[in-house]
């Protein structure tokens, strides 16, 4: 399901399924997808943050179109305890591999993989440092 | 981020040759084997290999016959610091066989390599290497390629387009519109590019320099030094008041051209100086952004 931003329209909730995964998706290219994330992703219960939900930036091939500082993207992660991935659409290749990646974050959250939950990317998420 | 304060100001005869015209940039690797003590036997090549490309049939200018004439020289004003190199300046200019002897020389194209602050790059250089990182030309393309590929040629480096992006964009008109002048100002104008339309589609945001002076002021803390947030927090107060009365967000399109009184920059990697007290600030920030681009 794809959505502009949050929160989704409550008249089709009865009808919606299970949501087990929500993928953030950020342009490099605009200063406006940020804006748009930081305000959708305080519409999300915060049980989602125990690795359902992960940033995905885009655009990332083009170095000298970037309106955004990658800095301030992954101090987001950080905050909300939440992989980013960044990948370039344009390029088939990557394209494809990315999607085989959520694909993959799917299935384990969605607990169709027997042995791993969504809470393995959590601790994956830790820094050696702090240990 | 800044250039020092205190630091000697440029004398504006010579470089006021600098300012006002639209340069090109580029970014450079370091020069090998390169002689300051050589540059007249530098011009006789650089001619030669010119008058060489011409026989080729790479003529340059149809019609009338032209001897173009190389002249390089040392700006010793134009650096940073002590650790910079000099900047190097060349200059081509013609003098048409057919008109008279005593006609003056014109001046048909002019480039110049120079690093202000550029210690980043030129401090861990193994001897024999120069470094001059940021190339900036003005005049025909073809005559910019020739000396481009025999300076390639001749001292084993590489130039690049240096292209801006919007994020640098953001910095430089933070900057500059935060710069104190002495006389009235031009205005500030941001110029976007609004993508995925099918008639491209140029949005032109102009402010008041000294209201966009003033919103600077509030948002600086420390004079001197400039963070990201404070460059974030000056463009999302632009980009608000524009949504207050426009509804459009111009976060979402592209920044592409920047207009100071200072100076301005285009994210093809075009600029123009214009003012001659802020010179070594702008060059600084280019030299930085050279850099970058090699590194």
């Amino acid at each position: 399901h794809l959505a502009a931003s949050l929160p989704l329209p409550s008249e089709r909730d009865h009808l919606r399924p299970r949501i087990d995964l929500v993928v953030f998706m950020i342009d490099i290219k605009s200063k406006y997808s940020l804006k748009n994330v930081e305000t959708s992703l305080a519409h999300v219960d915060a049980s989602f943050f125990l690795g359902k939900v992960c940033f995905l930036v885009t655009g990332v091939g083009r170095v000298n179109a970037c309106s955004i500082e990658t800095n301030a993207i992954c101090k987001l992660g950080k905050a909300y305890c939440s992989p980013v991935l960044f990948c370039e659409l344009e390029l088939e290749g990557i394209r494809v591999a990315t999607a085989q990646r959520l694909l993959r974050m799917l299935q384990i959250c969605a607990g169709h993989i027997p042995g791993v939950s969504a809470l393995s990317f959590v601790s994956l998420m830790r820094n050696s440092d702090d240990d | 981020l800044f250039p020092p304060p205190g630091q000697e100001s440029v004398d504006p005869q010579k470089t006021a040759f600098l300012l006002r015209k639209a340069w090109t940039l580029y970014s450079v690797t370091p020069l090998y084997r390169f002689r300051r003590a050589r540059l007249r036997d530098y011009a006789r090549l650089l001619s030669a290999f010119i008058a060489a490309e011409k026989q080729k049939g790479l003529a340059v200018e149809v019609g009338v016959e032209l001897d173009i004439k190389v002249a390089l020289s040392s700006l010793a004003e134009l650096r940073g610091s002590e650790l910079d190199q000099a900047a190097l300046l060349v200059q081509l200019s013609s003098r048409s066989r057919a008109s008279s002897r005593n006609s003056e020389d014109k001046l048909v194209w002019s480039g110049w390599f120079c690093s202000v602050f550029g210690d980043d790059l030129s401090e861990n250089l193994p001897e024999d290497f120069t470094s001059l990182p940021l190339f900036l030309s003005h005049g025909a393309e073809s005559y910019t390629a020739l000396v481009g590929s025999w300076f390639q040629k001749t001292f084993d480096c590489c130039f690049r387009r240096l292209a801006i992006s919007p994020q640098n964009l953001s910095w430089m008109v933070a900057m500059w519109a935060g710069c104190k002048l002495d006389r009235a100002a031009s205005a500030v104008e941001l110029v976007f590019s609004v993508p995925r339309l099918a008639q491209p589609l140029d949005i032109s945001y102009a402010i008041h320099p000294e209201d966009a002076k003033a919103l600077w002021d509030t948002v600086q803390k420390t004079p001197g030094e400039i963070t990201q947030e404070e460059v974030d927090v000056f463009m999302d107060c632009l980009y608000a008041h524009f949504h207050r009365h426009f509804k459009i967000h111009l976060s979402a399109a592209k920044l592409v051209k920047v207009s100071t009184a200072v100076a301005s920059a285009h994210c093809d990697g075009i600029v123009k100086i214009l003012h001659s007290q802020y010179l070594p600030g702008v060059l600084m920030l280019l030299t930085e952004l050279a850099i970058s681009q090699i590194q």
